[in-house]
């Protein structure tokens, strides 16, 4: 099976419960995502994104289930699948009184990238970083601090990256630009990308796929123009509130 | 669903899935990561001169003090070369290389935790055992910047050189500096299990077991009760090694093997206990929000 056969994530009964007699974070998770598509999870606090998210990276232990990324079992291969893949978050800082080139330095040491002046010249080049790339990270303000985390969640083209709000605190302008530069590394590298966000816009325009999530659980899934049509709403963020409010279609429509 | 198994198991090399061939090019790349993990803090102290200035102050700041002690005890303050300054100042000097040595490498590691670093780090391909080398090298980096120049400063100003001893010493201080690895192993296994509150043992652990380590003393002068605590100890046996190289001008072979020994038997332990929080840090979801 080549490389492009092999889905991105095959995610098979993912559960967690943190503590025994606790309601499980995430119960049941089953999805397949295959390269060159984005998908995204949705859900309101507490749904379970981002213990989700945890679970592929490896980062956390599921109760249940099991993750194969880029074909790789996480739970006795994760390194192999983790130097392919890449996660960028803006709840997870990067060392601030590193500057901006030598956090990608450092990440492009740990991924083991070929010709890191290279491929660093380049990331600062496609995300503008060349006026602060001197500077501490921790000097930086949200928007360049976001540039800088996407920057690093590409420095080794990733063939899967995993997103956790990757606009959040952004202007506008700022999260267009991100979003056109995850659309155009997508489209030419034939990465896949699981979105984690509550902008709804963004899942619309960068989804082929979407995953609501409420108590841990999928509670319906579809393209985002299928559950517009499937709620018979004219946007994504009236069809999130329906399924965070338990309103099912039939309700809706009456 | 998986046991801390998982982790041990993704340190063996055929985890990686790639045969023989490929052998020399993950070593390569392993060798990378631990660059990258060891490059992250010397970043820090490249543009930090304050930094490195604090790695010497204490050592040379206990130096001067001891130093003054023992030609005050020695009572001939213009010649304190003296069999008896010199086990108290070798006592401080490797002394220090132990203390240095455990805070060089956990301090580093609470770096991470400060800089909330650690998700990344731990969703990049570096292994625990890659980034446990990382810090293990960094300590010897800081133990060199910290205690090199007490060591220099003992010469000039006492007369006292360290290496006198002979080349034992070099066993000396790897001894020594893997006693300080294992502290720092349990202690960065407590940061996991109890987050930055457990911080405080970085900076004291090794203070609460330097009476016990036969330090300046022999372990003869312990209550016998006490004794065979001390004898567990790794750098009891350095101690008693550098005492019997300084005072009898001989190499007490067998306390070498005993401190060797033990060094193994603490890492050993050590190792255990940080993989087993590792992986409870890793169930409970803890890598994410350590440092909160």
């Amino acid at each position: 099976m080549g490389r492009m056969d092999t889905p991105a994530l095959l995610v098979e009964g993912l559960s967690k419960t943190y503590r025994p007699g606790d309601a499980p974070a995430v119960e049941g998770l089953t999805f397949t995502l295959p390269m060159g598509r984005t998908w995204g999870l949705l859900g309101g606090n507490g749904a379970g994104k981002s213990t989700t998210i945890a679970m592929l990276l490896g980062l956390l232990v599921p109760s249940a289930g099991r993750v194969i990324a880029l074909g790789h079992d996480m739970a006795t291969d994760r390194f192999a699948a983790l130097a392919r893949m890449n996660f960028s978050s803006p709840y997870i800082a990067l060392p601030h009184r590193l500057t901006v080139e030598e956090n990608l330095r450092v990440y492009a040491h740990l991924y083991g990238v070929p010709d890191m002046k290279r491929r660093i010249a380049e990331l600062v080049e496609d995300f503008a970083l060349g006026d602060f790339a001197k500077r501490p990270a921790g000097q930086l303000s949200a928007g360049q601090k976001t540039r800088v985390a996407l920057a690093k969640a590409l420095i080794n083209g990733p063939a899967l990256l995993l997103l956790d709000e990757p606009t959040a605190s952004l202007d506008p302008d700022t999260g267009d630009w991100v979003r056109t530069t995850l659309e155009r590394y997508r489209d030419t590298t034939g990465a896949a990308m699981l979105l984690a966000s509550h902008n709804m816009g963004e899942v619309e325009r960068l989804c082929d796929n979407v995953l609501m999530l409420k108590g841990g659980r999928v509670v319906d899934a579809g393209s985002p123009a299928a559950l517009l049509e499937k709620y018979g709403r004219d946007d994504l963020e009236e069809v999130f509130l329906d399924i965070a409010r338990g309103r099912a279609k039939a309700e809706v429509q009456a | 669903m998986s046991g801390g198994a998982d982790d041990r198991r993704a340190e063996r090399p055929e985890a990686a899935g790639t045969g023989g061939p490929n052998r020399s090019r993950r070593q390569g790349t392993a060798t990378r990561r631990v660059w990258g993990l060891m490059y992250r803090h010397l970043a820090l102290y490249r543009r930090s001169w304050p930094r490195l200035l604090e790695l010497m102050y204490w050592p040379v700041l206990q130096m001067v003090v001891w130093g003054f002690v023992t030609a005050y005890l020695a009572g001939v303050q213009q010649n304190t070369a003296t069999i008896a300054a010199g086990v108290l100042l070798g006592g401080v000097l490797l002394w220090e290389v132990t203390l240095r040595s455990q805070m060089g490498f956990a301090i580093s590691f609470l770096e991470e935790v400060w800089s909330r670093n650690l998700g990344h780090l731990f969703v990049s391909p570096l292994k625990p055992s890659e980034m446990v080398a990382g810090l293990a090298a960094m300590s010897v980096l800081r133990t060199a910047a910290g205690v090199g120049p007490a060591m220099l400063l003992a010469f000039l100003l006492y007369g006292f050189g360290m290496w006198t001893v002979g080349p034992v010493l070099v066993l000396f201080v790897a001894a020594l500096m893997a006693m300080g690895w294992a502290v720092a192993l349990a202690v960065t296994a407590l940061i996991l299990r109890h987050g930055a509150g457990a911080e405080a043992l970085a900076w004291g652990v090794m203070f609460g077991l330097a009476p016990f380590a036969a330090v300046f003393y022999p372990v003869s002068v312990l209550p016998g009760w006490l004794q065979p605590v001390s004898l567990a100890i790794p750098a009891t046996h350095v101690f008693e090694g550098m005492r019997a190289a300084l005072t009898d001008g001989r190499i007490a072979w067998d306390h070498l093997a005993w401190a060797v020994a033990l060094d193994g038997v603490w890492l050993a332990a050590a190792a255990w206990i940080f993989l087993a929080q590792f992986h409870q840090a890793r169930v409970r979801g803890a890598l994410l929000n350590i440092g909160e």
